[in-house]
């Protein structure tokens, strides 16, 4: 039987007990909870869930993704998130008039958007840009860390992402998708903040990370603003899943 | 060891006894999920990428995923160079691993895409799509993709009179009284059901219930060292 917080492998049984209830990754056989797929275990008062930490991206409704436009449709934009499917963005999620002759006006092939998963169905996922922070990306840069990082950088309630943007000034968007857009006012920062990004993405699997990017950003010569409260270290993997 | 003319494994092993094994995860950092696993001899690799659209359209499934395994010996990997690129052989593996492979996987969360799966075998002494099979299991749960349960497989044999457990190359080709015979098989971990079964050269009914049960036994081990690899992946591919 699996330990609170295990990493646990398919057909494994998680616990045994009638008063457990499988969530995601999870099934029952029949007093036993068992692993449906690889990952960490997670038992929250009798509910039993399996957290991914590797493989590929799966979208959930409210991602944040960071994609390009790979196809222009008549009524919207197909968009790449790196995932199994393109999502589509309607002309009527876009925060502005479209003609729909001109849709590329707006937004061309490779151009690059931050969405918001609105909805995941078989056939694909429909995207929105209608609300505050998304919209199409101008300048700066976009890294490609992979999904499973995304919570080490976001940190737990976006501390991480705080501390970076503190230290270097540069605006910092971290789609679930695996893919970080930095843009700031010079190059150099930039250039500053992708270092950090990529020394959280290589050391995810650390416990104490908070402290050890503290002395990383300290090493790039920047300064830690406003010392991070010291909420027990994100060792939570799956924090903002 | 029972009568007959195959009386000492050649390599010293006891009847059940497997080859020493090894088994990585997350070796490939590009791939969505990936291993290796090693008896003896034999190597093999496997990749997966996925789940993604499958071109061309008309091979899409509106109701499920599907599972592609590709599976290949690599020139050098045994004494005599192997051609490069598909052959009947290896086509035929390919497909026999893909359905052993999908009574554990689930894709149908996954319409109109494909996951595929790329089995390498750099190092061959028999046995490679078993252990092509062993690395696929552990790669498709790398990949974090549904699973019920794993998939362990191991090669049983008989060299004349005697049965034996993960058969190597030289006992394959033991020609001497019954001559060899090759039983490669596939056991789901949990529900310990038989995904995958074959048989190259004679046996008795008796003899091939015993080869399975001989074969049951030695995936337990296997089935072992597949999760300890998985439960102590240092450092996540992906990128």
């Amino acid at each position: 039987m699996a330990e609170k917080r295990q990493i646990v492998v398919p057909g494994e049984t998680i616990v045994s007990g009638n008063e457990f209830l499988p969530g995601d990754g999870a099934y029952r056989d029949g007093t036993d909870v068992v692993a449906g797929r690889y990952g960490i275990a997670n038992i929250f008062e009798k509910h039993v869930r399996v957290v991914p930490v590797s493989g590929a991206y799966y979208p959930r409704r409210g991602n944040t993704l960071i994609a390009t436009v790979v196809d222009i449709t008549f009524n919207g934009w197909l968009l790449d998130f790196g995932g199994a499917q393109n999502a589509f963005l309607p002309v009527s999620e876009v925060p502005r008039y479209v003609n729909k002759n001109e849709m590329a006006e707006f937004l061309d092939f490779g151009e690059a958007v931050i969405v918001k998963v609105w909805d995941v169905k078989s056939r694909g996922v429909d995207a929105s840009m209608k609300m505050r922070g998304f919209g199409k990306i101008e300048g700066g840069m976009i890294i490609a860390i992979g999904p499973n990082k995304v919570p080490r950088v976001i940190g737990r309630e976006g501390s991480m992402v705080k501390m970076i943007k503190g230290a270097t000034g540069c605006d910092v968007t971290v789609g679930q998708n695996g893919k970080v857009w930095i843009a700031g006012k010079d190059a150099d920062m930039e250039v500053a903040t992708r270092k950090i990004v990529e020394f959280i993405a290589d050391n995810a699997t650390i416990t104490g990370l908070t402290e050890k990017v503290e002395s990383f950003i300290k090493e790039l010569g920047l300064k830690v603003e406003a010392p991070v409260e010291v909420v027990a270290e994100d060792t939570d993997v799956e924090a903002e899943n | 060891m029972a009568e007959g003319l195959y009386k000492e494994r050649f390599d010293g092993r006891t009847v059940n006894e497997v080859r020493p094994m090894t088994a990585k995860v997350g070796i490939v950092p590009s791939a969505d999920g990936s291993a290796s696993f090693e008896t003896g001899g034999t190597k093999a690799i496997a990749v997966v990428r996925g789940p993604r659209t499958l071109h061309p359209q008309h091979m899409q499934d509106g109701q499920t995923g599907i599972l592609r395994v590709n599976y290949g010996m690599m020139p050098f990997s045994v004494w005599d160079r192997i051609r490069p690129g598909p052959n009947r052989r290896s086509e035929e593996i390919g497909k026999v691993c893909e359905w052993a492979l999908n009574s554990v996987v689930d894709l149908s969360g996954f319409q109109n895409t494909v996951v595929d799966v790329f089995i390498q075998i750099p190092k061959a002494d028999a046995g490679t799509r078993v252990a092509g099979l062993n690395a696929a299991a552990m790669a498709l749960a790398h990949a974090g993709l549904p699973m019920k349960q794993m998939l362990t497989a191991i090669a049983v044999g008989k060299a004349d009179k005697t049965l034996l457990v993960d058969v190597d190359k030289a006992e394959e080709d033991f020609h001497d009284g019954e001559g060899a015979t090759d039983v490669p098989l596939a056991i789901t971990s949990r529900t310990k059901e038989i995904a995958l079964l074959q048989l190259d050269g004679k046996i008795s009914p008796a003899e091939l219930a015993e080869s399975i049960e001989m074969g049951k036994k030695a995936c337990d081990d296997i089935l072992k060292v597949q999760m300890e690899a998985l439960k102590n992946v240092t450092g996540e591919s992906n990128e």
